[in-house]
């Protein structure tokens, strides 16, 4: 079994979109929140790996074409966000406003949550970037002296936890406008967050697009001073 | 080969965003720079929407499933996590949900402020 996955092209590839498949169907049946497709997915993917005892890099070595499609797909949100340029244009001051107190929470939350925990220098600065795009993220860690791999892996699951709380999270906060559903998801949870964003909506998804640009950029020289702080 | 055609242009534009990443040092991804580009050529008028639009609205509908790969790597990352698994689950879940809210709210404010003001 774990020749035929190291040595095929595509079994990465299938093996992902079934758990995909297979996670959305659950999602439909249940209609559960909990059972996300894409966490439901990872979830089945790393199942059937351990179960047949394949290790990450030989089910990686076909499935990294699914990756090789996430920068092309960046780039593609810019249209979603073109169409939208009027309500960006109306809205500018309070997407800045919003953005920049998203990022000011993301950073001093996880400093204050840190100390707390008495977390190393090193283990504060692998989670400052968690809530940005793992592009991004990875090379402010990388800078800082974080452990990239931790730093991917919390990117990772603040995106499905975004992904998954979106829309409860809308809702308990009484979001009423488009503009401030699609900024709070993707600043909160960048690009796996905005997958959610576009299915609610395209005006949601091109806001949140946006938030993934901006707040992305703003951490970047953020988390550099407040790499400073502890 | 329409598709063909507008997939080729996404690439493009990709591949111009990803030398841009090589040629200036801040740690930007190519994906952002392309991102920005592809927005400048649309404003500009340089690119007409309909010519990239198909393939684009494509790319964004199955792009969750091209997270799995990486996410996947969490089984790799498994034996550096679990020593700090505690501390770093209780900020995960505190300061995404923080972000979101406080993201959100400030925004709404400002939003509902502005009409109040407009309507004076």
């Amino acid at each position: 079994m774990r020749q035929i996955i190291a040595g095929s092209a595509t079994a990465g590839v299938v093996i992902s979109l079934c758990a995909y498949y297979a996670g959305m169907i659950l999602k439909k049946k249940t209609g559960l929140a909990l059972f996300n497709p894409l966490l439901l997915s990872v979830v089945f993917v790393i199942a059937f790996l351990s179960l047949f005892q394949i290790d990450y890099d030989s089910y990686l070595n076909s499935a990294e074409y699914l990756s090789y499609l996430l920068t092309p797909a960046t780039v593609s949100l810019a249209i979603p966000l073109y169409k939208q340029l009027e309500t960006l244009k109306k809205n500018v001051a309070a997407i800045a406003a919003g953005i920049g107190a998203g990022v000011l929470t993301s950073l001093s939350s996880v400093l204050l949550m840190s100390r707390a925990f008495r977390l190393s220098h090193e283990e504060y600065v692998t989670l400052l970037p968690k809530s940005i795009t793992t592009a991004i993220g990875m090379g402010v860690s990388e800078e800082l002296g974080g452990c990239v791999t931790i730093t991917v892996a919390v990117i990772i699951v603040t995106g499905i936890l975004g992904n998954m709380t979106a829309e409860f999270l809308c809702r308990i906060c009484r979001l009423r406008s488009v503009v401030s559903r699609g900024l709070a998801i993707g600043a909160a949870s960048h690009a796996i967050g905005t997958a959610k964003a576009m299915e609610m909506g395209e005006e949601e998804g091109a806001m949140s697009s946006l938030a993934i640009v901006m707040s992305g950029l703003c951490t970047v020289i953020g988390a550099t001073v407040f790499a400073g702080f502890y | 080969m329409e598709y063909l055609k507008q997939f080729t242009i996404i690439l493009a534009v990709t591949c111009v965003g990803e030398i841009m990443k090589m040629v200036i040092p801040l740690p930007i991804p190519g994906s952002i720079y392309g991102l920005v580009l592809m927005l400048g050529l649309l404003i500009s008028g340089k690119l007409r929407i309909e010519r990239v639009e198909k393939a684009a609205k494509f790319l964004v509908e199955i792009m969750p499933v091209m997270f799995i790969p990486a996410a996947v790597g969490l089984m790799s990352s498994w034996d550096r996590l679990q020593p700090i698994l505690l501390p770093v689950s209780v900020i995960t879940v505190v300061s995404t949900v923080l972000v979101m809210a406080v993201t959100g709210r400030v925004t709404d404010f400002m939003i509902v402020r502005k009409k109040r003001g407009d309507k004076k």
